[in-house]
């Protein structure tokens, strides 16, 4: 599996889409955190993590006595100027504006 | 144990083909950090207690000057901290470049250089954000559909791009001339 699978492979799953959004809102997150916004034991969402740190998403670093989860943006950034930018960003962009308006914000 | 830790640290991880050397020059020789990202002029004298300046390239200036914001004479500066060539560098870090950052005053920035295997390199950029909202912002690319770059995935990406591939990989983007 090369980086991109990776990332495609962990960004397919909603709980770990969930956990992504969760640290986008706070960053820096102990797992006893996470785990309680979750409905999952905390071995299960212990795995999810996993993934998302095998893939590059989610970089943890220890702060005192506890350890941190850190969204990394830099892989899906990776993902976006190798597929998005390069082919479609203009419609793309056009796209979400609309989306973004009909579904009544403010573009 | 706290279960609601608040934390302004924003940390950045990237994969990239090549030497630790390389990386740390790309990092703290000016004619590489003009050659991605928001394309300074990094001016570093590396040793604990020297001065971190990056000026702005003629590029910058110009996409300044297009877009209307005035660029200072000095866009970055700080304090070199720590100094351990090729894997760890820390500096204090102030970006003047926005009038709105530059109040916030001082942060700090960690780059750690770590060798994996197959020649690949882990390069984390730890930003320590503390008191410094809108500088979070900014260098979180929170900004960047106003034409203020993307932050540090960003210059990451970029970096990535120009250190595997030879050519950045936003030329037409931001500052890029």
């Amino acid at each position: 599996m090369n980086d991109d699978d990776r990332v495609f492979k962990a960004l397919a799953d909603p709980t770990r889409r969930f956990l992504l959004d969760r640290l986008f809102q706070r960053d820096g997150r102990t797992l006893t955190e996470l785990e309680s916004d979750l409905e999952m034991t905390r071995f299960g969402v212990m795995k999810h993590l996993k993934i998302l740190e095998e893939a590059g998403l989610v970089v943890t670093r220890k702060e005192g006595r506890e350890k941190l989860h850190f969204l990394n943006p830099v892989p899906i950034r990776l993902v976006h100027d190798r597929w998005i930018d390069k082919y479609t960003e203009r419609q793309v962009s056009a796209l979400a504006d609309l989306k973004h308006e009909l579904e009544g914000g403010s573009a | 144990m706290s279960t609601d830790t608040m934390t302004a640290t924003q940390v950045y991880r990237v994969y990239i083909k090549a030497t630790p050397q390389k990386i740390w020059d790309a990092i703290t020789k000016p004619e590489w950090t003009q050659r991605y990202g928001y394309t300074n002029i990094a001016d570093f004298d590396l040793r604990p207690g020297g001065a971190y300046k990056a000026y702005p390239s003629e590029a910058m200036k110009r996409g300044g000057e297009a877009a209307g914001i005035p660029i200072p004479d000095v866009v970055v500066d700080g304090e070199v901290l720590e100094v351990d060539p090729p894997n760890r560098l820390v500096t204090t870090w102030r970006m003047l470049m926005d009038p709105e950052s530059a109040p916030e005053g001082f942060t700090r920035v960690t780059f750690d250089i770590a060798e994996t295997n197959g020649g690949v390199c882990r390069l984390t950029v730890t930003h320590e954000l503390e008191n410094a909202p809108r500088l979070a912002l900014v260098v979180g690319g929170g900004l960047e559909d106003t034409g203020a770059g993307g932050g540090w995935a960003w210059v990451l990406s970029d970096l990535k791009s120009l250190l595997e591939n030879g050519s950045p990989m936003n030329m037409e983007d931001g500052f890029k001339e």
